[in-house]
């Protein structure tokens, strides 16, 4: 999804001249592309992400459009302050971009692992953020993130095996994409870890006979109420998924729109539990152990779906 | 004998007589830093900025960032002085329905360029702001002032670093250097050589006394024209012109009381 980011922030520094892309101190084997060929518009800032939010912000107010690049904990915690008196209380032109969102830097520890960026992100007036699954997606969300005139975080992951994206989709920031059509049960699912919803819709289907609607949401703020209660109307049950706490991401937002839109369905959210996941281990690992296998979170719809 | 006042000394004591109704007004405190801070908000504002009132998003304006954005009070008090709103404005200070913060917010008045706050964003703002000024406006200057404690602040080493690095000899941090901090006396909660230390991030280093116009003047001038980024430290007075609680930690979280109100106009 890196190399997706990169090429699409080289379409879009070619066309805008406004752009100024700044980075922490990261970006090998990513980055390169856009330092060779905007040399005066690339800046490494250096191990200080609070001070390059600071920078974006006053290249914002001389007119620029910025983005600014680190590992997802780093640029949304150690500069948080920063996004909020800085970019979101102005409403500046700065886009804040995590790498490695969720678990991807799984054996590097806790330190590297984002599971709070989207809630975070998301509490902030003025802020809009992506968090797209795959290919598509991550192009569609740079772009409608760099048209967007204020403030915006993007969660980038790793690429999925798969392309999802279909002729007739259309980017719509605050909707999400079908994936995969059915009419029982509605999964939602933001990130990389889509990948896990086509495998528990195909264990549903198999196991129970009922057919999964695979919903992909690279917006998570904003999200469109309308264009979900239409989705979500005729479903048995919604369920969310997210490699990210089950507090302030997806989840929370979906139920919001249900407490307030008075929908009567079953909801079931899938997210990391509210603990730090200390053990060692790859990203399927390290999900598994949240809780977030295909195997456990298809064995959980079944249960609830008997509970009906 | 009693020293003839020039005429910016003469607008640096109705700046002062503002900050003083206005915490007298809406009983708040913060006025010590922006006592000890209007010398040098009057000569940036009346001599040393190129800016114009009536057009204050020229683009061909110099920029002030109020890095210690507690100092507020002087910093509105300047801009009514300097003709950006009237000074009746200034009634509506961190009052109900008001128009001003206890720190200033971008937009809430014309003048106000940043918002801020937390200590140790403004520096950061406005080495962004130099960054892209050196490129396409050379000869603008940005000015940044910044408290002596809010130095203790990591990204303000970080900003200097950065400045030294892409040479934004356009970036002028003005240290009010008085002394005190939140809970303390600065050299005592930290042994820092500001001098030293700006010298040894690439910064030229200017000093001056910071209530006294005509260095004032002299030394910013000079901080415009210097070939890598400038700070001017400017040693100050903490709660300048109401003598009991000038050099003092209460200065900052001083309210002015009818009798010190009172006292201040008899004067």
């Amino acid at each position: 999804m890196r190399n997706d980011f990169t090429k699409q922030v080289n379409i879009e520094m070619k066309k805008n001249k406004n752009i100024i892309f700044l980075t922490g101190d990261l970006g090998f084997n990513a980055l390169e592309s856009i330092r060779t060929n905007f040399p005066d518009r690339f800046i490494n800032v250096g191990v200080a992400e609070a001070n390059m939010i600071g920078i974006a912000a006053g290249l914002a107010l001389t007119g620029k459009k910025v983005i600014t690049y680190s590992i997802a904990p780093f640029i949304t915690l150690r500069a948080y302050e920063q996004i909020r008196n800085d970019l979101c209380y102005q409403n500046l032109d700065v886009k804040v971009v995590g790498t490695g969102g969720g678990f991807n830097y799984s054996t590097h520890g806790l330190s590297h692992h984002s599971i709070e960026d989207l809630a975070i992100m998301s509490v902030l007036p003025n802020m809009e953020v992506f968090s797209p699954s795959y290919s598509w997606e991550a192009k569609e969300s740079i772009r409608a993130m760099i048209k967007s005139k204020g403030p915006a975080y993007i969660r980038l992951g790793k690429n999925p095996a798969l392309d999802y994206s279909k002729p007739d989709f259309k980017f719509v920031v605050g909707q999400g994409y079908i994936i995969k059509p059915g009419k029982d049960i509605l999964l939602m699912i933001t990130g990389n870890i889509l990948d896990y919803g086509v495998t528990i819709a195909n264990i549903i289907k198999e196991e129970v006979g009922l057919n999964i609607c695979l919903v992909s949401m690279p917006s998570i703020k904003p999200i469109d109420e309308e264009w979900f209660l239409k989705v979500a109307k005729n479903m048995k049950m919604v369920a969310t998924m997210e490699e990210h706490s089950l507090h302030g991401g997806l989840a929370s937002k979906i139920s919001m729109i249900f407490s307030q839109s008075g929908l009567n369905k079953k909801f079931l959210p899938f997210g990391i539990p509210d603990r730090f996941i200390k053990d060692v281990g790859n990203r399927d690992f390290l999900l598994k152990k949240s809780g977030l296998d295909p195997e456990t979170v298809s064995k959980k719809i079944i249960q609830c779906l008997k509970n009906i | 004998m009693k020293k003839r006042l020039n005429d910016t000394e003469k607008t640096s004591c109705r700046i002062r007589s503002h900050v003083v109704d206005m915490s007298y007004r809406s009983k708040t405190a913060e006025i010590g830093s922006a006592l000890c801070i209007s010398d040098i908000l009057t000569v940036l504002y009346f001599n040393i900025l190129n800016i114009n009132p009536k057009k204050p998003k020229d683009e061909k304006r110099d920029y002030f960032v109020l890095s210690k954005g507690h100092g507020a009070a002087a910093l509105y008090a300047t801009l009514a002085e300097r003709g950006f709103f009237p000074t009746n404005k200034l009634e509506k200070y961190r009052v109900n329905d008001g128009i001003f913060h206890g720190h200033p917010s971008r937009g809430s008045a014309p003048g106000i360029e940043v918002s801020t706050g937390s200590l140790g964003h403004g520096l950061s703002i406005g080495t962004g702001i130099a960054l892209t000024l050196k490129k396409e406006n050379p000869k603008v200057r940005v000015f940044v002032l910044v408290g002596d404690g809010e130095c203790n602040e990591g990204s303000i080493w970080e900003a200097t670093m950065f400045a030294s690095t892409h040479k934004l000899n356009n970036l002028v941090a003005v240290i009010d250097d008085n002394g005190f901090q939140g809970f303390g006396k600065t050299r005592e909660i930290h042994k820092m050589n500001l001098e030293q230390k700006f010298k040894s991030f690439g910064w030229k280093v200017l000093k001056t006394d910071g209530h006294n116009h005509s260095q004032l003047k002299k030394t910013l001038t000079e901080a415009r024209n210097q070939s890598k980024p400038t700070v001017v430290i400017a040693k100050t007075i903490a709660g300048k012109g109401i003598p009991h609680i000038e050099h003092t930690l209460l200065a900052h979280y001083y309210v002015v009381d009818e009798k010190t109100h009172k006292n201040h106009y008899a004067k």
